[in-house]
């Protein structure tokens, strides 16, 4: 078992100016399940294959263990990946692709079939043994990805995306195999997904990149709670995070009718650069029905609700007359504001809601820089 | 009406033509106009109408001469009388014809095996490397020039002069090799080398071909399965090995099965260089010198059928291969 540490490690594909990861600095703790996860060319693959070795690393290092193995090659890392397509060799039966990486490193036959063998238990796969990958399922083909990696044993798993070819169903029992399969195992593992829900329910921690740089590294918890900047609480979340452009008015913020409270400490945090104006951002699960007048309540025109059985959700607008409309948005798309409410006591299309945030889960961010102020 | 069937003059040649031209229009028109007609039909009758014209041809044009072909290699010179097996027996015991199937034999083992190997070690240097498409069309030229051509190429590498005052060498090889200090060779009438320098003109032929399907097929290799056998240790020879060849296997069989035919069928190279003389005819040029040299239509016959049952093996083969692959895919 080992630690994985990124210390201003450095990628610039050639041709390219902009570094596809940019001096990333991670501390991955022996045993620990992370998950890099972002939007499609954040960086996140890169990152994951560099560990591998597939990718050079233009400065910075990258240690696993005590060990420096920027430049060792992938074979002598002591990891295992699994892919995205799973990389089988068609060529081979599935038990020779479990074995094939301790065929290579020259073990005797029994050692090689023990191990397979005891892998493919774990995994559900002993009758499949002899087949070859063509004549499995998509479900069958992960788990042998799987079972090759399980197989050498190494210090680290490297995961890129590999649930992202399965059907909705099968990835969340996946999801939960593979989660548990890690705390069995106890192997460092570090995880590539761009799938939010994937990284909250499977990551001890979580590290969101973009554009290359990485953005917040913390706990499922702490990325839900305290996103540290405006992309992460974009991101973090399902259905994603209400956030909009407040104009900041007698110490409060301000958007057409909605008139939201904002501490001493967030005042204090505004600087000059914000030009008046705050970013507040709310969850769908952090707004309260509550009626006109009360403190702090906007009212919300619904468009549409979405039942879920356990919960619904209310997609609408700061309602008309509002100028600021416009200025409010969340993962359902511009000018758009998402509420949870009590799906037995659901709103009328067309009605009007008045809501007001529930006190604590506010968040804050500046303006100018879109960093997280305190409450 | 006699100039209709056999035209002399000019006009005459342009009236049938015309005349050919409205034929085919006609028929054309017809068969748009009868496709239009009918709103329902058996599907026995759409078989016919896409199987039947097919299979006509083909009986007429590759059936039935076989089958001729067949009874001919029984029957004598002329085809007047039954011989039974005697060309048979002639093709294996007369030690002419022996050396003839030897040479076949030489032919059908090297130049696919050669050109095959050569042809993947090129692909597999050349393949991601800057350079490669003018690398890879200089080796690929060879197949765009025709057999004749490329023979007369070589005849001029190979050409002999004696080694004398005043007498320059205009063989490519002898020069090399009278510079080096040595004699010029009789390349192309020393048996038994002269049958593997020939084998060399299709060597180079046929390399560029095998490299074309071999480097598609090696680009077609996906990435992840390349980088997976990398973190498994494999780089060089065992990436070659395990994963290379083993991914490219369909590509090898339908190369080495396709020039494997190609080659039994070898005929213009031996005809332009050596005229089958110098103990270097193959079944394809003894064939011809048969039939149309010797007129021992019987004994052509014999040859050619020899020359199919031992197609037969490799197109069985061929097909085996791509039942195995099947599985995979």
């Amino acid at each position: 078992m080992a630690t994985v540490t990124y210390d201003n490690a450095t990628r610039i594909y050639p041709g390219s100016t902009r570094p596809s990861v940019d001096q990333l600095n991670l501390e991955i703790a022996d045993g620990e399940f992370l998950v890099l996860v972002g939007p499609s060319g954040c960086g996140k693959s890169t990152s994951l294959r560099m560990l591998a070795g597939l990718e050079d690393v233009n400065s910075g290092r990258i240690l696993i263990g005590d060990r420096d193995v920027t430049d060792v090659q992938p074979k002598d890392r002591d990891i295992a990946m699994v892919f995205q397509n799973y990389a089988l060799y068609p060529h081979m039966s599935v038990a020779d692709n479990m074995g094939f990486a301790l065929k290579i490193a020259g073990k005797s036959k029994s050692e090689i079939r023990e191990r397979v063998e005891e892998a493919a238990k774990i995994l559900d796969l002993t009758q499949y043994l002899d087949r070859k990958p063509k004549a499995l399922s998509g479900g069958q083909r992960q788990r042998v990805a799987m079972g090759r990696a399980i197989v050498r044993q190494p210090q680290v798993f490297l995961m890129d995306e590999p649930l992202s070819n399965l059907d909705a169903k099968l990835r969340v029992q996946t999801r939960t195999q593979i989660a548990s399969l890690q705390r069995r195992l106890g192997v460092t593992t570090v995880y590539v997904t761009h799938d939010q829900t994937e990284a909250l329910t499977m990551g001890d921690r979580i590290a969101v990149l973009k554009d290359g740089l990485l953005q917040q590294v913390g706990t499922p918890r702490e990325m839900y709670d305290t996103p540290q900047n405006v992309f992460v609480a974009g991101f973090i979340g399902s259905p994603a995070m209400n956030i909009g452009e407040f104009n900041i008015q007698d110490g409060h913020a301000q958007l057409g009718r909605a008139i939201i409270p904002l501490s001493r400490e967030t005042l204090a945090a505004v600087t000059d650069a914000d030009n008046g104006k705050i970013q507040v951002g709310f969850r769908p699960e952090s707004l309260d029905l509550s009626s006109e007048g009360s403190g702090g309540a906007f009212p919300v025109e619904v468009n549409l609700v979405e039942e879920l059985g356990s919960d619904a959700f209310v997609y609408g607008q700061l309602a008309a007359g509002t100028e600021g409309a416009a200025h409010i948005s969340s993962g359902a798309g511009e000018s758009q504001i998402i509420v949870r409410v009590d799906p037995r006591q659901v709103p009328e299309k067309g009605s009007h809601v008045w809501v007001s945030i529930r006190a604590g889960e506010q968040h804050n961010f500046s303006a100018s820089t879109g960093e997280r102020l305190p409450n | 009406m006699d100039w209709l069937l056999r035209p002399e003059a000019a006009g005459e040649k342009i009236v049938v033509m015309v005349i050919a031209i409205l034929l085919f229009a006609a028929v054309m028109a017809l068969i748009l106009f009868a496709v239009d007609r009918p709103k329902r039909i058996s599907g026995t009758v759409v078989a016919v109408a896409f199987a039947g014209p097919a299979i006509i041809l083909v009986t007429i044009g590759l059936i039935y001469p076989a089958i001729l072909t067949i009874i001919n290699s029984f029957k004598n010179k002329n085809g007047s009388a039954w011989v039974g097996l005697d060309n048979y027996s002639q093709a294996f015991s007369n030690p002419e014809l022996l050396l003839v199937l030897r040479n076949t034999a030489i032919w059908v083992i090297l130049v696919p095996l050669l050109s095959t190997a050569l042809g993947l070690i090129y692909a597999v240097l050349v393949d991601r490397t800057r350079g490669e498409k003018v690398a890879k069309a200089l080796v690929f030229l060879p197949m765009a020039i025709s057999m004749v051509g490329a023979s007369i190429i070589w005849k001029f590498v190979y050409e002999f002069k004696p080694n004398q005052p005043g007498v320059k060498q205009t063989g490519l090889l002898n020069q090399v090799i009278v510079w080096l200090g040595g004699e010029p060779q009789q390349f192309l009438s020393t048996q038994p080398w002269n049958t593997f320098f020939l084998i060399v003109v299709m060597i180079w032929i046929q390399t560029g071909f095998a490299m074309t399907i071999l480097s598609a097929a090696i680009k077609a290799i996906p990435d992840d399965i390349i980088e997976a056998a990398r973190l498994d240790g494999l780089k060089g020879m065992s990436m070659f090995r395990y994963i290379t060849i083993p991914s490219v296997r369909p590509a090898l069989v339908v190369v080495l099965t396709t020039i494997a035919m190609g080659t039994l069928k070898v005929f213009d190279i031996v005809r332009t260089m050596t005229g089958g003389q110098f103990g270097t005819s193959v079944v394809a040029n003894e064939f011809y010198t048969q039939q149309f040299r010797q007129a021992n239509q019987g004994l052509a016959a014999t040859l050619a059928v020899i020359l199919f049952v031992l197609v037969i093996p490799i197109v069985v083969y061929n097909i085996g291969q791509m039942k195995k692959v099947e599985e995979i895919r």
